[in-house]
């Protein structure tokens, strides 16, 4: 683990204290059938549309294993350098509520699919290791309804039954910030494997967060609060703040922090308490005895291996010694699969250098201003790489191509063919720019002579002059070249 | 018409491909019978009107290649029929009509089977006299106020007093032998995984077995390569494949090697069940075969390993049944109040009880010292036969430890009448075969039964040895219909 120290310290009278964070991640796993069903698992379909009899428990109705959501978990697995082991068991979690048509979540327990593994971060001080402690596979509940009828509760069971992963991290994450890079972090590469598509908004990425409290150079771990089921990485950073704070304040009156759940109020923007440690459920975890023992075999991991794309961390490493690109400008571009897809594709037949200026510059502006993702970006790879290519062949001068974007933003046209219908080639032809310099001198002999006495802060304005006369399309080099020449 | 009676479901195939009986004589037959024995109380649920129109459909569309063709058959209550009121003996679930089938139903008239009804058993399958159903007391046409046995009271008490020729049953514990055993007829719990549990209303899930209930061992054989079949909404299935045990029926046991446990003579049986037991030595060993003294020395914990574990996993299976989705749902205050009201007012004191062992044996704290040294004593008693079936090819006891009781004679002892698995309940944690059957009567002239425990996947072996005592005993029913 690396020893790098936070600079997220709360300090309170002469205390400083650091904070300690493990996650819960429920990851939904990306599947067209549900974990022990064959019902579909399309988002916002009609309520209880996708139920089958094993969903809604009906009598006599048994689970079996969707092999499919089996090879997500294990790819995931895979995807975090994580143990997987060969041989897990599903266990029931006994509780009562509504929408756990069942009365029991089945979920792994003792012996989870995924051991140890980890995930790294990449942070503004440099890289820091976070360690997985474990991912299970398990059911997801279906949905409480509370607000459309008066009287009564509704029940969704559409959920009931999806297949989630849990990830559970080492309590290694040290604040806001590094829960940030975490979640984005796991994002990435379930996004890479195709095994969740981190929908935080229709709930495919959901955490439970766990914060305790301890003064620096505390070996010890101070007690933790869990804060449930919250659903954005805003309100999980919020959250983690407020509660951090409240666990100080505790300590800092002589208080003791009690083992308790709490809830993220988000309007509120604080937590309160849910449960105590002695009220906690006690869950009977027991075997299920409807499922056998789930065994994979190594030629099973050997196939998923294989089937593994270039993950973030390699393909960033890749990035920096193929293309010489900054360790930052990496991080940007394989952050998303669809970005690093999207570069690949520009840089084919185009600089490095100036592709990537574009994308991270231009580009990303432009999809963050209309908040597209990149897969939609008004702008295709293949029409950027031209208009690169334009630039870097001295067809048209950056400033030149920045209108042309903006007129590609408006409909994916070839850059090529704007810069013809509206006659923005640059002016290279150096007997015309000289032409059209000399004009500019000989109409500021004031400011010549003054630049000749020494005031060079003038070039500037020679240049813009000129840029000027030719609307824009002057080859901006060679203007440099030619006035600096003719103001000798 | 007592002729068709006294047929066997052999026979009655036998007479429906000849052509000598239509599937619409004898359905109707049954059917007038089941209407005079109201007084056994074994059906829950019955569906005479719909078993003759689809007799009637049989006859006029015969189809004489299938192994049950025409045949009528009522079944335990605790499989699911499609849109036929499937009830587990439950108020809770009182009104529920299943719209799926069980696989084992479903076999059964994919082979030309036509559905009677529903037949009594104890609620949710728990109980070893059918005196826990919410529909009441069966009673058994060995004796007035006699129980059948349960949890499969109704199957057997209407097999026996022929208000069906042949059914199905299930057998957590016992459910199967002990009521077969109580009724002088026939009963197979197959091995784990040989017939499919899906839509069979859950009690145990890793004990349940349905299995078949029948007049004799033939008719056995031929209804188990019936209802036994893999499948794939089963998880715990077993994909093998399936003989067909009726053709291969062979009573010939020369060279069997047969073991006599000594963990089975328990304090206090009556000298009765001794001589039994001892009558099926004798034959077996006048047929040929080897008799052999082999020990399973865990016998003992047997009993109470079940009543940890059986109880375990039906508190959780029996969670489902909360008033939310379908059954009985009693109003409440809220969300809570609702579900102690209806799982309160909805099982019965037997099925609350164990929900209690369950939910108790699996609490924090106390799960390793019930529950899991339970798991630890499973595999314990699972090894015992496996080292005993190096040396034998079969094992044979009594099937109970006593013959059929009196209705209420045990309902405020639960502990007396659990012992009444006490031959059988080791068979089910070991996930092995056993077949009882009718082998004498005691002195009150109710039958008692033998018990003869395969191998896994070896239902034939058993079989033949079953068929092989059976010629011998020649067992008579000693019935006299008391109860038209």
């Amino acid at each position: 683990m690396s020893k790098k120290q936070s600079n997220y310290i709360i300090k309170r009278n002469q205390n400083n204290y650091e904070v300690v964070i493990g996650l819960e991640v429920h990851a939904q796993i990306l599947s067209e059938s549900k974990l022990f069903s064959s019902s579909p698992t399309k988002f916002g379909a009609e309520p209880n549309t996708q139920v089958s009899l094993v969903d809604a428990a009906f009598p006599g109705m048994l689970p079996v294993i969707n092999e499919f959501c089996i090879k997500q978990a294990v790819k995931t697995g895979l995807g975090l350098k994580a143990k997987i082991n060969k041989r897990s068991i599903f266990d029931r979690k006994n509780y009562f509520y509504a929408d756990l048509p069942q009365g029991y979540q089945i979920s792994q327990y003792k012996d989870p699919i995924v051991g140890e593994g980890f995930v790294i971060l990449d942070l503004p001080s440099g890289e820091k290791t976070i360690g997985i402690e474990r991912l299970h596979l398990e059911q997801d509940a279906g949905k409480s309804i509370h607000d459309v009828d008066p009287q009564n509760t509704l029940v969704d069971l559409n959920r009931s039954g999806v297949a989630l992963m849990e990830i559970v991290s080492k309590p290694d994450l040290r604040s806001p910030d590094e829960v940030n890079a975490y979640i984005k972090k796991l994002r990435s590469i379930m996004r890479y494997l195709g095994t969740c598509d981190g929908n935080m908004q229709e709930g495919s990425l959901r955490a439970d967060v766990n914060v305790s409290v301890r003064k620096i150079g505390e070996k010890k771990l101070g007690t933790r609060c869990e804060i449930k089921n919250v659903n954005s990485i805003k309100f999980m950073q919020m959250a983690i703040e407020h509660e951090a704070n409240r666990q100080v304040d505790v300590i800092e009156e002589g208080g003791s922090i009690d083992q308790e759940t709490r809830l993220f109020d988000t309007k509120k923007n604080e937590t309160r308490s849910m449960r105590s440690k002695e009220d906690a459920h006690d869950y009977r975890y027991f075997p299920d005895p409807d499922l056998l023992p789930l065994e994979v075999s190594d030629d099973f991991i050997n196939d998923i291996k294989r089937s593994i794309p270039e993950l973030p961390d390699e393909k960033k490493k890749r990035f920096i010694e193929k293309f010489s690109l900054s360790a930052y400008e990496a991080n940007i571009l394989v952050s998303d699969i669809e970005t690093s897809k999207y570069f690949e594709e520009v840089i084919k037949n185009s600089d490095v250098k100036l592709s990537t200026n574009w994308i991270t510059g231009e580009l990303f502006a432009l999809l963050n201003e209309k908040n597209l993702e990149i897969t939609k970006s008004p702008i295709s790879a293949k029409n950027l790489s031209k208009l690169v290519n334009l630039i870097k062949d001295g067809i048209i001068s950056g400033k030149i191509a920045k209108s042309v974007f903006e007129l590609m933003a408006k409909g994916d046209k070839n850059p090529a063919d704007i810069v013809e219908e509206k006659g923005l080639k640059q002016q290279s032809d150096p007997k015309l720019l000289e032409q059209l310099i000399d004009k500019v001198v000989s109409d500021n002999q004031d400011k010549v002579k003054e630049y000749k006495s020494g005031k060079e802060k003038l070039f500037g304005f020679f240049v813009g002059q000129a840029m000027k006369a030719s609307s824009g399309k002057a080859n901006p080099q060679l203007i440099n070249d030619i006035l600096k020449k003719k103001l000798k | 018409m007592s002729n068709i009676l006294d047929l066997t479901l052999v026979d009655l195939v036998e007479k429906i491909k000849k052509k000598d009986l239509s599937s619409k004589e004898i359905t109707k037959t049954y059917i007038e019978r089941s209407e005079k024995s109201k007084k056994l109380n074994t059906y829950i649920t019955e569906d005479f009107e719909s078993a003759l129109k689809k007799a009637d459909n049989f006859d006029n569309k015969p189809n004489f290649d299938k192994k049950l063709p025409g045949i009528p058959i009522a079944v335990k209550d605790l499989f699911c029929t499609k849109n036929i009121r499937t009830t587990a003996g439950s108020k809770i679930l009182e009104n529920f009509i299943p719209t799926y089938e069980s696989t084992v139903t479903n076999n059964l008239w994919n082979e030309g089977a036509i559905l009677l009804g529903k037949l009594n058993c104890d609620e949710f399958a728990m109980g070893s006299s059918n005196e826990t159903s919410f529909f009441g007391n069966v009673q058994s046409p060995v004796g007035e106020k006699i129980v059948p046995g349960g949890s499969s009271g109704g199957s057997a008490s209407a097999l026996a007093a022929k208000l069906t020729p042949t059914t199905i049953g299930t057998d957590t514990g016992g459910s199967i032998r002990q009521p077969a055993s109580f009724t002088g007829t026939v009963g197979l719990k197959p091995t784990y995984g040989s017939c499919s549990r899906y839509g069979i209303v859950a009690f145990a899930s890793s004990l349940d077995q349905a299995g078949p209930m029948t007049r004799d061992v033939k008719d056995c054989a031929l209804l188990f390569s019936v209802i036994s079949s893999y499948d794939s909404k089963d998880s715990t299935s077993i994909n093998f494949r399936r003989e067909d045990h009726f053709k291969k029926l062979n009573k010939s046991i020369k060279g069997k090697k047969i073991g006599i446990p000594k963990e089975y003579r328990v304090d206090g049986m009556p000298k009765e069940i001794e001589d039994l037991w001892q009558k099926g030595i004798n034959i077996a060993k006048d047929a040929g075969a080897e008799i052999i003294d082999v020990s399973l020395p865990n016998t003992n914990y047997a009993l109470p390993t079940y009543y940890i574990v059986a109880p375990a996993e039906a508190s959780s299976n029996l969670a489902r049944y909360d008033g939310v989705k379908y059954g009985f749902r009693s109003q409440g205050e809220n969300l809570i109040d609702m579900y102690e009201k209806t799982r309160s007012e909805g099982f019965g004191n037997e099925v609350k009880r164990r929900i209690m062992i369950g939910t108790y044996v699996l609490s924090s704290g106390y799960y390793d010292a019930y529950y899991l040294k339970a798991q630890k004593v499973r595999r314990l008693i699972k090894n015992d036969f496996d080292d005993v079936y190096k040396k034998v090819d079969a094992i044979l006891t009594p099937s109970t430890p006593s013959s059929a009781f009196k209705i209420g004679e045990k309902t405020n002892d639960p502990v007396s009448m659990y012992l009444n698995d006490i031959f059988t309940v080791p068979i089910n944690l070991a996930g092995l075969p056993a077949i009882s059957i009718p082998a004498g009567h005691d002195q009150k002239d109710y039958p008692l039964g033998l018990q003869i425990i395969g191998k896994a996947f070896d239902e034939q072996n058993i079989l033949n040895i079953a068929y092989s005592l059976e010629q011998e005993i020649k067992f008579k029913n000693k019935m006299n219909d008391w109860w038209l």
